[in-house]
């Protein structure tokens, strides 16, 4: 549902159906919803049954890079000797992001249902589940859910009397947005500094403590048990465009917008209906100039381009962007995209851990520059200098934190570069002054 | 012309802050805290992997991570003083020198940037009399930061003051929150 506000007619909420119900954090209250029926069947299924389904779903993972999450499972060789690990990744740090934050601190035992899922999917004993330190509330609700779990003996080393043993920790992040990269992530569990890894090898070879690790992320994991539960098919049919994006999303919505919030709409949902009608439209006296769909590191839609677009992985890119991990910003005409944009790069250049050169260096200089413009001390120059450090900073680096600051600041320039240039010749940025209702 | 670049972004200047008087150190690991640690070493298949979670207790202790309180979970977990230093550093959230009784962390980008988040930084710095970000204020209550997206973006702007959570915080509701702080 579009919390925190009522359910808009046209969402369809599998995952958010509970949100805004305080009795559905307990046990209890999720048995009541039909909690953990899902785990039971899937302790009663074969591993590789399990997997099937999920690949047979179409389900894609939701952090942002969506990888299709039963091949991802079925990296995962069983019989090879060695502890296997599930890593939930619940770092949630893109701009523009809360929708895990929701799911965590709503529904806590769809979490633990969906690692313990995954768990006994790859072969794990252990699920780690890494929040970020800053998600005090997530962080609360989850180590609740996860004592209960024990409790109630869901968990531990005969979960559900499955005579399986599946254990489920909660690992507290400590601020640091390149945790969520996942072979950061797997560093920093293991008590490092959060510096991503070389790939390969891939986590499914040698992941966290060196063994074969899935991450998966905590949207996708929470998905796993309404498939199992009901079907493959049944997940499919929830598609409006194409059989690539299947399913329901959640998509959390803020910046310059009546009624931000998070909200679960099937794939390929319009997104100009989205954003008008479901999001409640623009302020009052104010026009939508820009959209940046899927958190802070994809391309800058223009209104034209988000308009057209069909919400799913491919209408997405179709529309000039990418669905990354559904956090739609939306920024209206009373905004200067050279500072929306220049904060941005501000955002990557503190978040950079600082590995690769191109990386360190690229983020700070793209930062000061956008600065010196946003402040009228720009020059004719800088906009190519710009676009030149995007491409070198493209592609070139461990991680992709390096492209994800490009990202912006090129589609940015590309789309919006009056702004940039009327600022370089001296004219001041003008923002509508209309008033907010 | 050439543009004058120059790698790295300034950092905030917390060189004013006062250190701790220097009493001698304690351990902070005896006793329950003692328990909880070694329960924490159960779930993880490495010592080393306990690092973030036992600096989380020194915190909690004592209200920041001391070079005392590192070198103790060195001790503790087999690694060397300058390697745990060194995680330290890498994470924002462990306070490497006292903080205010009440630390507030404001989150200013992007998405709150656009919805106001200056305005409630410049009420939170004038209404704690900390003069400055990243200053404690003199009778020691109050200590404010900007912070990087704290993941509630759609409750422009969100703020932190300790462990509790605070959404849509405005620049008017700002006195009213401070004069309810014990």
């Amino acid at each position: 549902m579009g919390y925190p506000h009522h359910p808009h007619p046209r969402e369809t909420t599998v995952l958010s159906k509970h949100f805004g119900e305080a009795d559905a954090r307990t046990l209890g209250g999720w048995k009541k919803r039909g909690g953990y029926k899902a785990l039971e069947k899937a302790l009663g299924m074969q591993p590789a049954d399990i997997v099937n389904v999920v690949k047979e779903s179409g389900l894609r993972g939701r952090g942002g890079a969506g990888f299709p999450t039963g091949l991802k499972w079925s990296f995962m060789k069983p019989g090879d000797g060695k502890p296997h690990y599930l890593c939930c990744n619940a770092d949630e740090s893109e701009p523009g992001t809360f929708k895990d934050r929701e799911l965590m601190r709503w529904t806590p035992h769809a979490l633990v249902e969906g690692c313990a899922i995954g768990a006994y999917a790859i072969g794990a004993e252990t699920a780690y589940v890494y929040i970020r330190g800053e998600f005090t509330e997530p962080l609360h609700w989850m180590e609740q859910a996860v004592k209960e779990a024990y409790a109630a003996g869901i968990l531990g080393k005969n979960a559900m009397g499955s005579g399986k043993r599946i254990d489920v920790h909660v690992h507290k992040g400590a601020g640091a947005y390149i945790c969520g990269e996942e072979t950061a992530l797997m560093e920093s569990l293991e008590g490092r500094r959060g510096n991503p890894r070389i790939k390969p090898p891939f986590p499914a070879v040698s992941g966290v403590f060196g063994m074969p690790t899935t991450i998966n992320n905590v949207e996708t994991l929470v998905a796993a048990a309404p498939i199992l539960l009901n079907g493959a098919d049944w997940y499919k049919k929830m598609s409006l465009s194409n059989p690539k994006s299947t399913g329901t999303k959640l998509f959390s919505v803020c910046g310059n917008v009546q009624r931000p919030g998070t909200y679960e709409v099937v794939m390929g949902f319009p997104f100009k209906e989205f954003l008008y009608d479901l999001c409640g439209g623009p302020l009052h006296g104010r026009k939508f100039k820009a959209v940046i769909p899927g958190g802070a590191s994809v391309p800058i839609q223009t209104m034209e381009e988000a308009e057209a677009t069909l919400m799913d992985y491919e209408g997405f890119v179709a529309g000039g962007s990418m669905l990354g991990s559904g956090g739609v910003i939306v920024i209206d005409d009373a905004q200067s995209m050279v500072t929306v944009i220049a904060r941005i790069a501000r955002f990557f250049a503190h978040e950079s851990c600082g590995q690769c050169t191109q990386c360190r260096e690229g983020t700070a200089w793209t930062t000061k520059i956008l600065e010196r413009i946003r402040d009228g001390e720009g020059t004719v120059e800088d906009l190519d200098t710009l676009l030149d450090i995007g491409e070198q900073m493209t592609g070139k680096t461990i991680c992709v934190l390096s492209d994800s600051c490009a990202v912006p600041v090129v589609s940015g320039i590309k789309k919006f570069r009056g702004e940039f240039e009327a600022l370089i010749q001296g004219r001041r940025f003008h923002p509508v002054t209309a008033a907010v209702a | 012309m050439t543009p004058d670049l120059v790698g790295g972004l300034e950092s905030p200047d917390y060189a004013s802050h006062d250190r701790a008087a220097h009493e001698p150190y304690t351990p902070v690991f005896t006793g329950d805290v003692k328990r909880e640690l070694d329960e924490l070493l159960t779930r993880y298949p490495t010592k080393m992997a306990t690092l973030l979670p036992a600096l989380w207790l020194v915190q909690r202790e004592r209200g920041w991570v001391s070079e005392e309180g590192m070198a103790e979970v060195a001790g503790l977990l087999d690694l060397t003083p300058a390697y745990v230093k060194g995680v330290v550093t890498f994470y924002t959230m462990y306070h490497q020198h006292p903080v205010g009784k009440y630390f507030i962390q404001v989150c200013t980008t992007s998405p709150c940037g656009i919805c106001g988040a200056e305005d409630v930084v410049k009420a939170f710095v004038r209404h704690t009399n900390t003069g400055e970000l990243g200053l404690t204020s003199p009778d020691g209550r109050f200590t404010v930061i900007e912070v990087e997206c704290l993941g509630a973006c759609g409750f422009a702007t969100p703020v932190m003051v300790n462990e509790e959570f605070i959404e849509s915080m405005t620049p008017d509701k700002v006195p009213e929150l401070l004069a309810r702080l014990p």
